[in-house]
């Protein structure tokens, strides 16, 4: 059930973060629909997890993140990497395998990194990520530094053993770690209720003694808000957080398309989801507080449209690396 | 001259983990039980005491887990040592060797290092059975990115692991369990071998033999009964798997035009088998025989001494498989093979040889 802004008491309604929540999801929607329109060129040439329908989660987190803070991401790691911060024309470039990709095309879309801004690295081994994140955690607390680390996590991940090995080791050191779990319903095609019993996943958490929330994963505020309360307590030592935030994948798992038709969820449901569009849902909110009009709107969307525009442009054009450089840093020195 | 300081392989890790503690600020220790009473076969025992529990940190029986929080710590610039008590729990964390530690510096292009040590500790004897005393280093050594070290004497195994401490990937460092009671000569200050080939151990001329880890000591005790029959040979300790460097291998076998491969592990896909390989791509036409391949046999390790009575080669296959490949006379191969049994004077073979204890 989405409520609104209104019913999340506490949130300072600041016209100017709001706006710039807005921009930054709209941002981010408008490369990935620009990714999927671009996709069947065949430039892009790996595949892609859109986080289309799933920008209000990391917009929300970083809100409230430095750029010395650590994040870790999935395979679906588009959007958490831009973000942070990450790179734009360095992600179009990794996904078009030119040698400015920010692997320098040996990663992929499903690796994106940026250390230069704490986007530590993306794993796309369900899970993975989870305790390189809660490592990146340990090593903020032995140099004593009062950054933290974010761990980007998928519904399924809970399923893995080793979210609750990391779980369970953040919190008997109390590490400076917060767990965002994108619960999106799905696996692939396999619906929560067939992969896990009827209780709430923060449970989990919980149960390993970590501090747990449950939030509308499409209303960046209240996002906005569990992040701030996470990042507060994992900064100030009081030890690891985890926030579960509702939320829906529009397109397929993987790939440009919508894929409803096959019917593993219903178009109904879908349907009910996008009527829940974290980008519409924040956009009316700030119409109604004249804090965005449609020129203003339109002016957001022409700036990105131009952004993007130029950063596809750079990619294809772009140098591929050297053949000859494939065996190239195999080992670090 | 005063005497050369002789301590075990296990006190040289012991001595070894101690000086990286105090010289580095970001080395910390992680395993199970590397903080209780007895400390990996005394390995890290007291180093707690010394150096307290965050840089000594017990972990949660969590082997994949904790090894993601290891290569996530590393890649923020800390430098973990974990340690498994066996290299069958370290099978739990495969996924995050593989995948992560061993991929981060090419996957990025160079920009991410993993300073990642990892022991993990290998053996046999007293019933240990099909799941605590495998020999697994072939499945390492096949991945790219990782570094794999076998050290063989107490020398070794502290130089080896001041350079895998120092190294900026990570390094899969394994330990034969009956090494951990040998002795020799060790200095007591600082200094790394590097993690760059094999070295010669003994110098002969009539056989090349590479071994690896335990089979270094047969394979010396082999060489010298073999030496007593007129049959001196070459014996390389291969001592780091990966990278791999067969130089000084296709030199010798260029001088000997034999070759025998030692494993610790199975024959069957094992260390042996790509050194033989190498061998034949690069070197056959020095290649005066076939290749001799000793190594496990292709069954899981039983527990019975009844059952593991012929499950082990040890330095007599090394003296049949020369003296074939030499045509050696067979009394001499019978002088040199009795030579290697009385040295062994009945010791069970589920019992450390006490005659190994050096020093070496």
């Amino acid at each position: 059930m989405v409520t609104g802004l209104k019913a999340s008491p506490g949130i300072a309604l600041d016209p100017s973060l709001a706006t710039n929540l807005f921009r930054e999801m709209l941002r981010i929607r408008m490369i990935e629909e620009e990714i999927a329109k671009r996709y069947r060129d065949e430039k892009m040439r790996c595949p892609v997890h859109l986080s289309i329908g799933q920008e209000a989660v990391p917009v929300g987190i970083s809100a409230v993140l430095r750029r010395s803070d650590q994040v870790v991401s999935t395979h679906r790691c588009h959007a958490h990497y831009l973000a942070k911060g990450g790179d734009l024309r360095a992600m179009l470039c990794e996904l078009m395998g030119r040698a400015e990709g920010c692997c320098g095309g040996r990663g992929g879309s499903m690796h994106l990194f940026d250390p230069s801004v704490g986007m530590l690295l993306s794993l796309p081994i369900v899970a993975a990520s989870i305790p390189i994140g809660v490592g990146a955690a340990l090593a903020l607390k032995q140099a004593k530094r009062d950054d933290v680390a974010v761990v980007y996590l998928g519904d399924a991940s809970v399923e893995e053993g080793v979210f609750h090995e990391s779980a369970n080791f953040s919190a008997v050191h109390r590490l400076p770690v917060v767990f965002v779990c994108e619960n999106n319903l799905y696996s692939v095609y396999t619906s929560l209720e067939e992969r896990q019993p009827p209780r709430p996943i923060a449970d989990l958490a919980r149960g390993h003694g970590l501090h747990a929330v449950a939030v509308d994963g499409n209303d960046v505020v209240a996002v906005q808000r569990a992040a701030s309360d996470a990042v507060r307590r994992a900064r100030s030592g009081s030890g690891p957080a985890f926030i579960e935030a509702a939320t829906y994948r529009w397109r397929e798992h993987c790939g440009p398309n919508f894929d409803n038709t096959l019917g593993y969820r219903s178009e109904a449901e879908f349907e009910d989801w996008k009527r829940r569009d974290p980008l519409e849902f924040l956009a009316r909110h700030l119409t109604e507080h004249g804090a965005l009009n449609e020129t203003q709107r339109a002016d957001l969307a022409a700036e990105i449209t131009a952004e993007i525009a130029a950063a596809f442009t750079y990619a294809e054009a772009a140098p591929y690396p050297a053949p000859d450089t494939a065996e190239h840093h195999l080992y670090a020195g | 001259m005063p005497a050369e300081r002789v301590i075990t392989a296990a006190e040289a890790v012991r001595e070894t983990l101690a000086q990286a503690l105090r010289d580095r600020p970001e080395v910390f220790l992680l395993g199970e039980g590397v903080a209780d009473p007895t400390g990996i076969f005394g390995t890290t025992k007291g180093l707690v005491d010394e150096f307290g529990p965050d840089r000594v940190v017990e972990m949660p029986v969590a082997e994949n887990g904790l090894t993601g929080i290891a290569i996530g710590s590393a890649l923020m610039g800390r430098r973990p040592v974990m340690t498994h008590q066996r290299v069958d729990f370290a099978l739990l964390s495969l996924e995050q060797l593989f995948n992560a530690a061993a991929k981060s510096s090419y996957v990025t292009n160079g920009r991410h290092r993993v300073p990642l040590t990892v022991r993990m500790v290998i053996g046999r004897g007293w019933g240990q059975g099909p799941q605590h005393s495998q020999s697994l280093e072939a499945l390492f050594a096949h991945i790219p990115g990782l570094k794999v070290v076998m050290p063989s004497t107490p020398y070794e195994f502290k130089g080896l692991l001041h350079a895998a401490i120092d190294d900026d990937n990570p390094v899969i460092f394994i330990e034969h369990r009956w090494l951990h009671y040998v002795s020799g000569p060790v200095p007591p200050e600082r200094y790394a071998i590097a993690l760059s080939g094999p070295r010669l151990v003994e110098q002969g001329s009539k056989a090349t033999v590479v071994a690896n880890s335990y089979m270094v000591l047969e394979a010396i005790r082999a060489s010298a009964a073999l030496a007593g029959v007129g049959c001196p040979i070459d014996v390389i300790d291969l001592r780091v798997l990966r990278p791999f460097d067969p130089t000084l291998i296709l030199e010798s076998v260029r001088r000997t035009g034999k070759l025998v491969v030692c494993d610790t592990g199975w024959r069957l896909f094992g260390i042996g088998s790509e050194i033989i390989a190498t061998v034949a791509e690069r070197a056959f036409d020095a290649l005066k025989k076939p290749v001799a391949r000793i190594g496990l046999p292709d069954h899981p390790t039983p527990s019975s001494l009844a059952l593991a009575e012929t499950y082990y080669p040890g330095s007599g296959d090394i003296i049949d498989a020369v003296g074939k490949l030499c045509d050696l006379p067979a009394a001499a191969v019978s002088a040199a093979r009795a030579e290697v049994v009385a040295a062994r004077r009945g010791i069970p073979i589920d019992k450390p040889d006490p005659a190994f204890k050096g020093p070496f």
